[in-house]
């Protein structure tokens, strides 16, 4: 009997996969040629690099409530962890080794995420991995034992969390008055940009750290 | 057959392989090191299919932040499972 369920199971998850792949292969031509669209527009968006031009100015509207969604999951985890525990955990201790060498690698990776800051505007690169490398680096140290787990997180790391997503509308609220949300001026484009996303690479980081060290508060 | 066309017929293989077995397997802690494994050929595959922008996240949050995430809930779990045995 659980032999046949399994087959049934089988068939019909192989039929879903043909389906699937038979409406991949019957779709129509894309009516509007997005990627022309993008390099012809290149130059005015400040950023060489056609990902970035699109994430941060073209679609910037995207890449902002996706911050913003990142910050509620947090917020989720911490109003968890708050039910979890109320006193703070400190780390347990490593084996030296390890502790060794998060302590030789947590600098490099900072250096590693400030590269792809930089590195976002012309190649592969730019906020987001920026703030997942600053966020390895956090786990990394977690770890190890050297970074105590976030209890009760405090006024200086809250400010931290919320800067990105504050930065990031405050340059979309700049540009009201010339015309739209999130309208930059060509030839402010460029350093308006970093700015937003250098705000987002240590929001995105401590973000996505937090989502670790908030939970690890949670072993009793 | 080219090297390229071989690696990447080998990169199918394996990323079918780790998705199959993390998915099939009873261990939690292996699934979950298979879906690590899984993220880390994506990656590659991402960096095959000319998207090193989604490589990079995908190795960073997909396989690192994701499987350490993973990780700490296997830890989680199995001392909840030990715990009332004590």
């Amino acid at each position: 009997m659980k032999a046949w369920l399994t087959a049934l199971i089988a068939l019909l998850c192989s039929g879903l996969a043909l389906a699937l792949g038979a409406a991949m292969l019957a779709l129509p031509e894309f009516a509007v040629r997005l990627p022309g669209q993008v390099a012809a527009n290149l130059d005015a968006s400040g950023v060489a690099h056609p990902v970035t031009a699109v994430l941060l100015n073209f679609r910037g509207y995207d890449t902002l409530l996706e911050v913003a969604v990142l910050l509620l999951a947090l917020l989720g985890v911490f109003a968890l962890s708050r039910h979890a525990s109320d006193h703070a955990h400190p780390a347990a201790p490593a084996h030296p080794v390890l502790q060794t060498l998060a302590r030789l690698l947590a600098p490099l990776m900072v250096l590693v995420a400030g590269y792809l800051l930089w590195i976002g505007a012309y190649a592969p690169g730019g906020a987001f991995q920026a703030g997942a490398v600053l966020a390895a680096a956090g786990v990394l140290l977690r770890l190890a034992g050297l970074l105590p787990a976030w209890a009760q997180p405090g006024r200086l790391l809250r400010g931290g969390l919320a800067l990105g997503l504050l930065v990031f509308l405050a340059v979309a609220v700049a540009g009201l008055p010339q015309g739209e949300l999130l309208h930059y001026p060509p030839a402010l484009a460029s350093p308006l940009i970093l700015l937003v996303e250098a705000g987002l690479t240590l929001s995105i980081g401590l973000t996505l750290a937090g989502l670790y060290l908030a939970s690890a508060g949670w072993r009793q | 057959m080219t090297p390229a066309l071989a690696f990447d017929l080998l990169l199918i293989a394996a990323l079918l392989w780790s998705a199959a077995r993390a998915l099939i397997t009873a261990d939690v802690f292996r699934a979950v090191v298979l879906f690590i494994v899984f993220g880390l050929l994506m990656a590659l595959a991402w960096a095959r299919l000319g998207a090193p922008d989604i490589a990079l996240a995908e190795a960073a949050i997909g396989a690192g932040l994701t499987g350490a995430l993973l990780l700490d809930a296997v830890g989680h779990l199995r001392a909840k499972w030990r715990g009332p045995e004590r």
